[in-house]
């Protein structure tokens, strides 16, 4: 256990249960109360405390390979669960919990105004189990723990997503297919784990990566594999799986989609790296072919078609759903590469389209709630109408294009570099391929917002216009200047993601 | 004066008029933004002046590079500071527009022309050639209609075009060389054309100085802008990307043949085209073709007379265009067969457009005069003969041909019966300074040698230097009375000139239209086939997970188990050919 920062040390022992436990139990809580806006304060009360030990663990992780093994209730691994706490999921956890907290405050006028008010509450409560989910499969060490935590955060998700943007029926349709979908990615991981279960006898994830390590060529094992791929993999949107995404974003409430877009298919990512690089071996031939040979055209293809068919929609947050689908072809293709510089890329681009999509959705948000506006159509004069929400949207958009001096070039500038560093030159043209495809739906979106006269009314019943509220503003200029601030001084970020890939890569042997 | 500015010492001008185009776009109030687009101009040169010694400054860490925002040195300065001036007269001259898009993107497009000008390596140029690109098409739109919107799409796509090349040649040669630098303070010929990187390089260039064959988005955009964006545009692209040759390409030979077929090809075009404004612009491509050649030369002496070419080109380019701009303003034409005799009506406008040709054609005491016989000079010292006759030829032939024949027309020659009033005060005052400027520079030469790259003593007013020139003055004199003479001029019909832009007009546009119609039938054709293949298998599902069918647009959740299927037999069949 290293030493505390700033929080007490007694706590600091707990921290990697206090994360996930903080909000499970606070949602059993939530769920009890009816006032929406106590729910709201216990939800972000856990958001902050996540957050507290959360950074707490991530400065105790900035040591050479250093690693936070907490025994839950006190079992010793490998036979009790083990929470695990490494550069690469402490960066994730850090991500997801500040992401978390600035959504929250969104949340508050947000979810005020698109969710029935005796629902919010039970709405709250059913985020909180999705956060501690997702805090959890970043968090554990233990195989079977995390499908846990999966399906814990995906209930979660289902039920938020259900709730749908001002009542709208289309996202209980969304949901449905989305909880279908998600429900067999879920079962094919539990499969993978349960080969991997036959094949080693436990399931720890540091003694699987040992036990797999002495038996080389168990085929077994590499049926495991298989199924834990694929079934991750639906859940990281990995093209062509990702066909659940755009709905569910379109049509959830605005604040789980700012939420889900900058978490919950890069949790799936995350786990997609533990089990290629830590649990199974990057050296052994199975992991690399896959990684080379389908993941690798997938995520190219997801980040080319995804990108054309954002070209083509109407609804704004659709098309940010495909994009989402494209971008995590970017992460994914960082990924194939097998490389340490390829994953840092990935990684990068991970943390830093959390910003930016994190920044355009809840732009997306304010004009909707201001507004009522969905359609890019409708987008029309907005710049002039909300200046400032409209200048946050651009900046995130520019950061999604790539442009210099925005985070978003410099994840590209690192993928690009990963990727001529292992001559795969045809992945550089793809790379600038989506890229220019993004430029122009992003142009799309941006000309129809400033190039028109402002609105005079809105589509909110009654053509009633509302002001932007300050914890909307608030949440998405601290998203849109970090944006800008990491693109000029990206060494935090780039820091972060390295020693990430590097505790990735060392991770299986420890 | 550099000591009480020093604070400002190191500030990119560049910024200062970006962040003022940004300004203008968000303020609706007309005055305010008038008086941005203004100050921005002032603000950026007093920024200029306040950097006492040359020098890299504005160095941005970005990742694992280091960009060099603002490499001050002798070369950049001379072009940052025309165009600050000419962004400056923009400011005045558009003062009674009232386009809020015109005058952001003017200032923004200038703003990224002096970025580029100032970047010390390749990714920061880059980023501000590609935002001329997009800064200085709206001038192009804001005419609105159809014409000016096509022409606006061509303009655009060949410009991004050149920035694409541009891009690939610095990444090539950044695999060649290992260094995205654009050159240390105070170098020239920084790439070379031995390999593809060169070339690209080149090529992406070429596109910007409108090099043969490359040249046609010039005469073919510039007369659809508006009256303004004409005057914008004639300033910034062409001589950012002579500034870039100069830079990069300084003494290849090739620049030397490509700048006479620059000098001497437009004369034809200029004579028939009956659109003065297009006349300007193979002008235009004239003079490009004589800085061409100096950087070609690459002596100092040649470099001096590209730099000092630029920098009076971009003046009486400007005056140009703004007098055409306020006879298309008041008469609402600018063809050479419906206008005439408008000296009358706008005496003071024809007084500046005379001017404007006296500099083009280089009369002695005229601007144009001590910045061309810098370059002839340089050619006859390299003793390249036929070099120097063709660009005599080419003074003779297109610059007076061109110069006298715009005048000539708009405010002379046969009277068309237009009775207008004088161009507005904004514009007058723009076009005087302009005017004062051209003259100003003609008298006292030595302000304007003292900008140039090189120390120089050259002193351009020698006998032999003035009789030449009033020969060719004369000469160009006597071509133009006997086409007049001749009734080649003016042309009776309008008609449009095909250039060697047909290339994309007629035959890309087909090939675009095609295109679009054949990915349309592909894309349905694709998609009924689709749906027929999983019709059967998806029906039953698609029933079960969509009551009401409103997602019957969407895919079936049961195709996603397909493709969970599929892709779990990829990865199984992958691993199993795997070695362990």
């Amino acid at each position: 256990m290293t030493d505390a920062y700033f929080l007490p040390a007694a706590i600091v022992a707990h921290a990697p249960a206090l994360l996930v436990a903080v909000p499970l139990i606070l949602s059993t809580v939530a769920a009890a109360i009816p006032s929406g806006r106590a729910a709201w304060g216990l939800a972000f009360v856990s958001a902050m405390v996540a957050l507290l030990c959360a950074i707490e663990l991530f400065l105790g992780t900035r040591g050479e390979y250093a690693i936070i093994s907490y025994a839950m209730g006190g079992w010793e691994p490998p036979y009790g669960i083990e929470f695990r706490i490494d550069g690469l999921n402490a960066a994730l956890l850090l991500l997801l919990s500040s992401t978390g907290l600035l959504a929250l405050l969104f949340a508050l006028p947000s979810v005020a105004d698109e969710i029935d008010k005796r629902k919010q509450s039970l709405f709250y409560a059913a985020f909180l189990l999705c956060f501690a989910g997702l805090s959890g499969v970043a968090a554990t060490g233990d195989a079977f723990n995390l499908f846990v935590f999966l399906e814990i955060s995906s209930i979660g998700t289902y039920a938020i997503i259900a709730m749908g943007h001002q009542n709208d029926r289309r996202a209980l349709t969304a949901s449905f297919n989305y909880l279908v979908m998600g429900t067999i990615g879920a079962t094919f991981f539990v499969i993978g784990i349960g080969f991997l279960y036959m094949a080693t006898g436990t399931l720890n994830m540091a003694d699987i990566a040992q036990t797999i390590a002495a038996q080389p060529g168990n085929r077994v094992v590499e049926v495991g594999f298989a199924f834990i791929l694929v079934g991750v993999g639906l859940k990281a949107a990995l093209f062509p799986l990702h066909l659940w995404l755009p709905n569910a974003y379109a049509f959830a409430p605005n604040f789980v989609t700012t939420f889900l877009a900058a978490t919950a298919t890069k949790v799936a990512f995350y786990v997609i790296i533990r089990f290629s690089f830590d649990v199974f071996s990057i050296d052994s031939g199975f992991v690399q072919n896959t990684l080379t040979y389908v993941v690798t055209p997938l995520a190219i293809s997801g980040m080319i078609v995804a990108s054309l068919q954002a070209l083509f929609q109407s609804d704004a947050r659709r098309l940010l759903a495909y994009s989402s689908v494209a971008q995590v072809g970017y992460m994914l293709l960082g990924l194939g590469m097998a490389t340490a510089a390829g994953v840092a890329a990935g990684s990068l681009h991970l943390l830093n389209h959390a910003l930016m999509k994190g920044a355009l959705f809840m732009a997306l948000g304010a004009f909707a709630y201001c507004y009522g506006v969905r359609r890019i159509d409708d987008l029309k004069g907005l710049g002039q109408a909300m200046p400032f929400t409209s200048a946050a949207f651009t900046i995130g958009a520019l950061s999604l294009i790539g442009v210099p001096f925005t985070a978003g070039f410099v994840s590209k500038f690192y993928l690009i570099q990963a990727a001529l560093d292992n001559d795969w030159w045809w992945a550089v043209v793809a790379i600038l391929a989506a890229s220019v495809l993004a430029v122009f739906y992003c142009y799309r979106m941006l000309v129809t917002i400033w190039v028109n006269p402002a609105p005079t009314e809105g589509l909110l019943p009654n053509g009633h216009i509302r002001k932007v509220p300050l914890l909307i503003t608030v949440p998405l200029w601290v998203l849109a200047l970090a944006n800008l601030y990491f693109g000029t001084n990206a060494g935090f970020m780039v820091d972060m993601a390295q020693t990430a890939a590097q505790a990735a890569i060392n991770g299986g042997v420890s | 004066m550099a000591d009480t500015l020093s604070f400002l010492s190191g500030f990119n001008p560049a910024f200062a008029l970006i962040v003022g185009g940004l300004i203008t776009l968000a303020l609706p109030n007309h005055a305010a933004r008038k008086a941005i687009m203004i100050a921005a101009p002032i603000l950026g040169l007093v920024a200029w002046f306040a950097v006492s010694e040359p020098g890299i400054y504005g160095l941005v860490e970005l990742g694992p590079l280091t960009l060099e925002t603002f490499r001050f040195d002798n070369l950049s300065r001379v072009w940052a500071l025309v165009f600050l001036i000419a962004s400056f007269l923009n400011g005045i001259y558009s003062i009674h527009d009232r386009s809020r898009w015109s005058d952001a993107a003017s200032l923004v497009y200038a703003g990224s022309a002096v970025g580029a000008v100032f970047a010390g390596d390749l990714i920061t140029l880059f980023f501000f050639w590609e935002l001329t690109a997009l800064a200085s098409a709206p001038l192009i739109f804001a005419v609105g209609g159809a014409v000016s919107r096509r022409a606006g799409l061509r303009y655009l796509a060949l410009q991004v075009l050149s920035g694409v090349l541009l891009l690939g040649g610095a990444a090539l040669w950044y695999g060649q060389t290992g260094s995205w630098s654009f050159g240390g303070l105070g170098e020239t010929s920084v790439f070379d054309l031995s390999g593809p990187a060169g070339w690209m390089l080149l090529a992406g260039i070429g596109i910007k100085a409108a090099f043969p064959l490359m040249h046609m988005w010039l005469p073919d955009a510039y007369p659809k802008a508006s009256a303004f964006g004409a005057v914008v545009l004639s300033a910034f692209t062409t001589k950012m990307a002579i500034y870039a040759l100069a830079r990069g390409f300084a003494g290849e030979e090739i620049l030397i043949t490509i700048g006479l077929v620059m000098a001497v090809f437009p004369v034809f075009y200029a004579i028939v085209s009956n659109d003065l404004r297009q006349t300007l612009a193979y002008a235009l491509i004239n003079q490009l073709g004589f800085m061409t050649v100096a950087v070609g030369v690459g002596s100092e002496l040649a470099l001096n007379g590209a730099a000092a070419n630029a920098f009076v080109g971009v003046l009486y380019m400007a005056l140009f265009f703004m007098v055409m701009g306020a006879v298309l303003k008041r008469t609402g034409t600018v063809k050479a067969t419906e206008l005439g005799g408008l000296f009358k009506s706008m005496p003071i406008s024809g007084l500046f457009a005379v001017i404007a040709g006296a500099s083009v054609i280089g009369v002695p005491l005229f601007s144009g005069f001590v910045a061309k016989t810098l370059i002839l000079s340089a050619v006859h010292y390299e003793h390249l003969t036929i070099a120097y006759f063709v660009l005599i030829f080419a003074s003779a032939g297109v610059m007076e041909l061109t110069a006298l024949k715009v005048p000539y027309f708009a405010f002379f020659g046969e009277d068309r019966g237009h009775r207008v009033a004088e161009a507005s005060t904004g514009q007058l005052v723009a076009m005087g300074i302009t005017a004062f400027l051209c003259l100003y520079v003609g008298v006292n030469y030595q302000a304007l040698y003292d900008l140039l790259p090189f120390a120089t003593d050259y002193k351009p007013y020698k006998l032999e230097s003035v009789v030449g020139q009033l020969q060719i003055v004369g000469a160009g004199l006597l071509a133009f009375a006997l086409l007049l003479w001749m009734k080649l001029f003016p042309l009776k019909a309008d008609r449009t000139v095909i250039d060697a832009d047909w290339i994309y007009r007629y035959f890309g546009d087909a090939v675009a239209r095609w295109g679009t119609a054949m990915a349309r039938i592909v894309v349905q054709w694709s998609e009924g086939l689709l749906g027929a293949g999983f019709q059967g298998l998806g029906r039953k599902l698609h029933n079960l997970f969509s009551p009401g069918g409103t997602l019957s647009r969407d895919f079936p959740s049961g195709l996603m188990a397909l493709w969970t299927a599929i892709l779990l037999a990829g990865v199984l069949l992958v691993a199993y050919f795997s070695p362990a």
